[in-house]
């Protein structure tokens, strides 16, 4: 597993990471959120020993960042990674085979998984951005790695690819891999990991489930109660709230207080004819955790 | 060792794709064509084979075109990748940074000497076509292989250094260009000013042999010029016989390549991708 004690980077006499702690279990997908600059990049630099430690600890099963064993462990995909595009994507990925000790037709093996089968041979100068994302994640596939760390996997990619990528996610987990990746890209994320990490400036503010980090910020769950026609005024003079489109009504309420609140809405059949509920998203923590604690609501 | 020559393999391929090698065996080629065939003038003046007087020319061509062909080759090889972020990526895989330093030196110096071989080939055998050759100048024309070759290596390895030592490629660009203009065309002229306005005293005697012979660029002139009989058509700077121990300007070349090769596996270290 990945262990991450109380580290510490300085960067031209500032702290970009500030006393982190953080640990991925074999088997855990964990999102790692942020804003540009809050030191996402910075802190899987520092687990890949790309950059030296200024404080505390990182293990990676065992071995200290950098080490050859650690290195044969680790999967990484980097933000920005040009391949050479006067080659082509099965000559690249070959060579990176090579240098992981994995056999050349794993390479082809992995280009097809990751749907780039019939432009292998093609050069990367002809590919999309899509397109060189994937030849990007087939290579962090290589090798079986224990542990993976993704930044920003999924720029690039469209829906259909996302969804194939969080696949992958899913396979290495289920096989025993322990995952890290970064991401801005936050709603596709909320059926995809275990667990959400939140950096702000360098700072671990948040760490937990998705169900846990709800609970703790106390956002509200919003009600939008669609009225019968010509009613809406009736139902805002009975259930209080603001209008919204015409002819709903949003409420909003604390998570212990949604049913109390339901059913006094039950209680109004004549005037309700439909209700959606909208726990608060993943934007919504997002936006919770990653803001200066004392501007918090 | 096994990821030195899968790099080795890879940059081989780059090299091959991005007409790096074909523009260095061009070149070599090229020139060597031209200097055959027009260097029949002092053959008979001179009295020696035209082998000999292609060596010659050869000599002072490559003291120019070996350290640019190497350099050319050699400034991307670090600060490119850096730029690309592979490097990043490179040195997360199980590989040892020195693998990856001698991947692209071995590619490089084939490349190198493959390009050497075919453009000091066409010209020996040119030469022996217009003229015949003696067994001294064929023995002359694989010493400066040999020469080249480790001229060439010298400066993969300032290139390498180089490169490691600036972030951006273009900077490693111009950096190569002035080592290269300093190194090769001004170092000389600086010299042959210093001797004029010596006048044949200390700097003369003691100093000049030995600065001479630091510079790979001359002390690869003085293993193929230094004391033959056609010095004279080629080189404006001699040195007096005596002036330095024997196999020097030999043992100078012997030694730059695994020196400058140690230093830009320092420099090559420090980086943080």
């Amino acid at each position: 597993m990945l262990q991450i004690d109380g580290v510490i980077k300085y960067r031209d006499g500032r702290q970009t990471v500030t006393n982190v702690s953080l640990t991925v279990e074999a088997g855990e997908r964990v999102a790692l959120l942020g804003h540009n600059g809050a030191g996402k990049t910075t802190l899987l630099r520092l687990i890949l020993g790309l950059t030296k430690i200024d404080g505390g600890q990182i293990s990676i099963f065992g071995h200290p960042p950098g080490s050859i064993e650690a290195r044969r462990l680790t999967a990484y995909l980097p933000e920005n990674v040009d391949f050479h595009q006067s080659l082509s994507g099965k000559e690249v990925l070959r060579h990176l085979a090579r240098l992981k000790g994995d056999r050349a037709t794993r390479a082809d093996d992995l280009l097809e998984r990751v749907g780039l089968a019939a432009d292998a041979e093609r050069r990367i100068s002809t590919y999309s951005k899509g397109m060189r994302q994937r030849l990007g994640l087939a290579q962090a596939l290589l090798g079986d790695p224990r542990l993976s760390l993704l930044d920003e996997p999924t720029s690039g990619l469209d829906p259909i690819a996302r969804w194939e990528f969080y696949e992958l996610v899913g396979e290495l987990a289920a096989g025993g891999g322990a995952v890290l990746l970064s991401s801005h890209a936050l709603t596709e994320m909320e059926a995809r990991t275990d667990r959400i990490a939140i950096l702000r400036a360098g700072k671990l503010v948040a760490n937990d489930t998705l169900e846990s980090l709800r609970r703790s910020a106390g956002l509200p769950v919003r009600l939008r109660v669609a009225a019968r026609p010509d009613r809406a005024e009736d139902l805002m003079a009975n259930l209080g709230g603001c209008r919204i489109n015409g002819r709903s009504v949003e409420l909003a309420c604390q998570a212990d207080e949604k049913m109390a609140l339901l059913s006094s809405i039950n209680a109004l059949p004549h005037l309700v004819e439909d209700i959606d509920i909208v726990p608060p998203g993943l934007d919504d923590l997002y936006r919770y955790f990653s803001a200066p604690e004392e501007t918090r609501s | 060792m096994t990821a030195a020559f899968a790099f080795a393999r890879y940059d081989l391929l780059l090299a091959h794709r991005n007409l790096w090698a074909a523009i260095s065996i061009g070149l070599m080629t090229l020139f060597a064509i031209v200097l055959t065939i027009s260097g029949s003038a002092p053959a008979g003046a001179l009295g020696v084979d035209r082998l000999t007087v292609t060596v010659t020319s050869l000599t002072t061509l490559s003291i120019y075109l070996v350290p640019l062909i190497a350099l050319l080759l050699s400034f991307d090889a670090i600060a490119g990748e850096r730029d690309r972020g592979m490097l990043a990526l490179i040195l997360s895989y199980p590989v040892s940074s020195a693998s990856f330093l001698i991947g692209k030196f071995l590619a490089h110096l084939i490349t190198l000497a493959v390009a050497l071989a075919i453009g000091f080939g066409i010209a020996g055998i040119l030469s022996v076509a217009l003229d015949g050759a003696s067994p001294a100048s064929w023995k002359a024309l694989f010493v400066l292989y040999g020469s080249a070759v480790l001229l060439g290596a010298t400066f993969l390895g300032f290139g390498y250094a180089i490169s490691s030592l600036v972030r951006h490629p273009g900077a490693a660009a111009g950096l190569v260009i002035g080592l290269w203009l300093i190194g090769i065309v001004l170092y000389d002229l600086a010299l042959l000013g210093a001797l004029v306005a010596d006048d044949g005293g200390f700097f003369t005697s003691k100093l000049f042999p030995w600065l001479l012979v630091i510079n790979p660029a001359d002390a690869f002139r003085l293993v193929n010029l230094g004391g033959s009989t056609s010095t004279l058509l080629a080189s404006g700077l001699l040195v007096p016989q005596d002036a330095l121990p024997a196999l020097m300007p030999q043992m100078a070349l012997l030694l730059w390549p695994p020196v400058i090769g140690y230093i830009a596996w320092r420099l090559f270290r420090r980086i943080e991708p």
